[in-house]
């Protein structure tokens, strides 16, 4: 193990060290905890400059519930998850078709297109851009949260792809062959052996698009703009222009939006960090 | 005879069945986009009327536009400063790599802010940088230093908004590493260890080179990160002030949808794509070398 395991270091530095874990974490989360602590506040206090004393007034439900009370936020929040729902099933089911053909079928044009959908991943989506909005357009999709789940699903799937078929290339060729020999259509080898084996994977992956898809911003902003249909990331940003200097509103606001996400990573923090260092360990 | 021409007939038509779906929802929307927005650079149009060829005229106005080079040199300062997420990321990595009581729950503390939006990084950080009552203030006010009024100032704004997304980005990196250095074999260490490396020695010798897929990713995804900066600058700034933290990104969508400026739009995009490409044929040059074997 490296670095030298504490524990066979000398006692002040064990000491040493375990004091300076606390004050790593408190100084590395201190943005956040101010954004916090400024969620509890009144108005009187933050303009005050009352930081770290005790707030006069704990304007902790009040804020809380004027983001509710006062704003579209339920809405934002309920179409992010109408979005990244469909999102998360549409893409990974087109991945794990894609995938078990790129892993298990020799065929020409199978690196182009494994390398078509690496590539893919890495472009800025400005050059997606105009022509992703003018189809939606025409497709008589703007402004609908179906103009986000389309192309979230199509950009999302390259990604998944890659993943999927790095995941079903470790499943071993004999498995398959047996099945054939039974006369077992490759259909029925992709669904009763296939798909449970890439179980894990699924997982793995189900968590990180719900979190690329949450989070995006930049989509939100191109592809729709009326609050019935916007997700979070856009919301909060327009709230941001109606509150001004409302700084306890907005950070109210910001841990709201940031919640989601945050929690499903501590439930699912194993299969999060699976999937996101897939490739940081071989290749 | 017959039956086996049928059966490899099936055979090669087989995997396009599973992979149909996927590849035209890929093609029609990012792929076919790709070179559409190309072609649309030479053209002018302001999404309504007739489209008009113009060659390279999107290009030529770029050259003289200060706001191109403006942006295009913010990004190239995000690409040299969002470097520093990965020896960051090492860092608190060879930091964390440790068995005591609670670890667990420290690593996750320092990697969760990976998984906020970057709008509200950008909230986070337009409030820690706030001139009168932002939390940065204070700091400097222990060291006696006035407030600065970091994203109001035309010099510091843009390094401002990198240091915002460092947070995130050092976040990944650093378990990009301990992912990498839970990987490495135990054996080689004692090995080395016994020959008297340590320290320094042992970290440029014998840790560093094994973490290599790990540095590999890091890099990547950091250069695509400090390409892709968008969220930040447009959720803290929106580009200014008077367009001096504006990156390509954010010139570009500027110009496409406050602009009516479509052809030149696509124009900084094609731009920006081929900054990009560079990386990314770099990559899966790489990729599909392992690939081969």
């Amino acid at each position: 193990m490296f670095p030298t395991p504490i524990a066979q270091t000398k006692k002040t530095t064990q000491v040493g060290y375990k004091l300076l874990l606390p004050i790593a974490v408190i100084l590395w989360l201190l943005p956040l905890a101010a954004v916090f602590m400024t969620s509890a506040r009144s108005i009187v206090d933050i303009n005050a400059g009352n930081y770290w004393g005790l707030p006069t007034e704990w304007n902790l439900i009040e804020n809380y519930t004027a983001v509710f009370a006062s704003t579209n936020m339920a809405r934002y929040l309920l179409n992010s998850l109408l979005i990244t729902l469909p999102v998360m099933v549409g893409s990974v089911f087109l991945a794990t078709l894609a995938g078990f053909a790129l892993a298990k079928f020799k065929f020409r044009g199978n690196l182009l297109i494994f390398a078509l959908f690496i590539g893919g991943n890495f472009v800025p989506f400005q050059i997606l851009m105009i022509p992703v909005r003018n189809l939606t357009i025409d497709l008589g999709l703007y402004d609908t949260i179906w103009a986000l789940i389309f192309f979230h699903v199509a950009f999302q799937t390259g990604f998944c792809s890659l993943f999927m078929r790095n995941f079903i290339i470790g499943i071993p060729e004999e498995l398959l062959e047996s099945c054939r020999l039974e006369g077992a259509s490759e259909w029925k080898i992709f669904y009763s052996i296939i798909l449970p084996l890439v179980r894990p994977a699924l997982a793995a992956l189900a968590v990180l698009i719900f979190t690329f898809v949450w989070n995006d911003y930049f989509w939100a902003l191109i592809l729709v703009q009326s609050d019935e249909v916007r997700p979070v990331t856009a919301g909060i940003s327009a709230l941001r222009g109606q509150w001004l200097a409302s700084w306890n509103l907005i950070s109210a606001g910001a841990i709201v939006a940031a919640l989601p996400p945050v929690a499903l990573f501590f439930a699912m923090q194993k299969h999060f960090i699976a999937g996101l260092t897939l490739g940081a360990t071989k290749g | 005879m017959h039956s086996n021409n049928s059966r490899s007939w099936s055979d090669t038509l087989t995997p396009w069945y599973f992979l149909a779906p996927a590849i035209v929802i890929f093609i029609v929307y990012v792929v076919f986009p790709i070179g559409q927005s190309i072609l649309m650079s030479f053209y002018q149009w302001d999404g309504i009327g007739e489209k008009v060829f113009i060659g390279f005229g999107n290009y030529l106005e770029l050259g003289e536009d200060p706001q191109f080079w403006t942006s295009l040199v913010n990004n190239i300062l995000w690409l040299l400063f969002y470097m520093l997420a990965v020896p960051l990321g090492l860092g608190i990595a060879l930091f964390l790599n440790q068995e005591v009581l609670g670890i667990r729950a420290v690593k996750s503390l320092f990697f969760f802010p990976f998984v906020i939006s970057q709008v509200i990084i950008g909230i986070v950080f337009s409030w820690f940088y706030d001139p009168s009552y932002g939390l940065l203030q204070d700091i400097l006010a222990l060291v006696n230093i006035d407030p600065l009024p970091i994203l109001a100032d035309e010099g510091l704004v843009t390094y401002g908004i990198i240091a915002a997304g460092l947070w995130p980005q050092v976040a990944y990196t650093m378990i990009l590493f301990l992912t990498g250095l839970n990987n490495i074999s135990p054996d080689q260490i004692e090995a080395a260890r016994m020959d008297g490396a340590k320290g320094w020695s042992m970290l440029r010798y014998i840790v560093i080179p094994q973490l290599r897929p790990a540095t590999f990713i890091a890099v990547v995804v950091t250069v695509i990160g400090a390409l892709r900066s968008f969220d930040l600058v447009a959720s803290m700034t929106a580009g200014g002030p008077y367009g001096s933290s504006s990156v390509l990104a954010y010139f570009m969508y500027e110009q496409a949808i406050f602009n009516y400026r479509m052809g030149y739009g696509a124009a900084i995009a094609t731009v920006l794509f081929l900054i990009m490409l560079i990386y990314i044929a770099f990559f899966l040059w790489r990729m599909l070398k392992d690939e081969r074997g």
